[in-house]
């Protein structure tokens, strides 16, 4: 995965729109958090392969990033993107990682399922 | 350690197996007891990508299935099976289909031990969730049938409510195949590696009892 590119990765999210695209979405501070911290409150959310179609998708912020979907009847958003790829299978992949490389968020944009 | 006809050990992700049980697979391996590793699932949702990352959410689960095989193979595992679940997800499956899953590998393998995690104290809800799947499946079983249940349990009041562990592994003549098991996930041990080089060439006597010593608890059925 590279740096996020703000133009690039905007020029990419644009390709996806108006159509039916898969979703992949999560949040997470991992299993062990509560464990080795036990004041620490862990949370996450997931999901694959939403299908979906937005007609405006953005990337703001200075870094860490947020990225908006508007969906049909909704919305889609994920914050503290640091990093994206277009894998082989032309998927966008966006991801945030802390300081240590762990993934806290991923958000990613596909037109077929991910397996 | 005694000799055992067949080994069957089940957990959720691969390097479950390294740290905890490892050395005990090896030295069931090295008496010449067949050892077979179910393992549900390909570790989907590690956090661990690295800085700057190596991977992403997508290639991570083909990065740590290679990285599973290399493991067995170090151990010596003759029998892995990926049992092609979701991390993260076994808690939500239907019980009754994973309960039926062990019930299935265990009138297969007819294993005289089983190894998993121990329900309630193991942290992880897969590793919970999988350890109640076998024991529903193990306490199904007329009670003379039943397998021995060795169990890992680690979580912080797992001594307070269990006792302490009745079975220990004193593993430090296969302890070379037990690093190499760990290395071999490298995605998720590499940082953890990076502090401990140091201290396994001095063979400090706190780590080395760390990967030396490994502990379960007999499951008890009511």
């Amino acid at each position: 995965m590279e740096v996020v590119d703000v133009q690039k990765v905007q020029g990419i999210i644009n390709q996806f729109a108006n159509q039916d695209v898969y979703i992949h979405l999560e949040t997470t501070n991992g299993a062990y958090a509560s464990h080795y911290d036990q004041t620490f409150f862990s949370a996450g959310a997931y999901i694959r392969n939403a299908l979906v179609r937005y007609e405006l998708g953005k990337i703001t912020g200075n870094g860490p990033f947020r990225i908006g979907l508007k969906i049909n009847l909704g919305w889609v958003y994920a914050e503290g993107i640091t990093h994206f790829e277009v894998d082989e299978q032309g998927r966008l992949l966006l991801a945030g990682h802390d300081y240590n490389g762990k993934l806290a968020v991923a958000l990613e944009i596909s037109k077929t399922p991910f397996e | 350690m005694e000799k055992e006809r067949q080994v069957l050990v089940v957990f959720p992700h691969p390097d479950d197996e390294a740290f905890g049980v490892s050395g005990t697979l090896a030295s069931h391996v090295q008496n010449g007891t067949p050892v077979t590793y179910a393992c549900l699932t390909l570790g989907e949702m590690g956090r661990n990508m690295g800085n700057p990352p190596f991977t992403d959410r997508e290639d991570l689960p083909k990065i740590r299935k290679r990285e599973l095989i290399e493991s067995a193979r170090a151990i010596g595992i003759q029998d892995l099976r990926m049992m092609g679940f979701r991390d993260k997800t076994i808690e939500f499956e239907d019980e009754d289909k994973m309960t039926n899953l062990m019930t299935s590998l265990i009138q297969e393998l007819n294993p005289s031990l089983i190894i998993t995690f121990y329900p309630g104290y193991a942290v992880h809800p897969d590793h919970d969730a999988t350890g109640a799947a076998v024991v529903r499946a193990v306490e199904k079983m007329p009670a003379a049938a039943r397998p021995t249940l060795h169990c890992v349990a680690f979580s912080n009041d797992c001594i307070e409510k269990l006792g302490e562990a009745d079975i220990i592994h004193d593993i430090t003549p296969v302890n070379d195949r037990k690093l190499a098991s760990i290395r071999a996930h490298r995605s998720q041990t590499e940082q953890m590696f990076a502090g401990m080089e140091e201290q396994l060439k001095n063979q400090e006597p706190e780590v080395m009892a760390r990967i030396n010593i490994e502990r379960f608890w007999t499951y008890r059925f009511e």
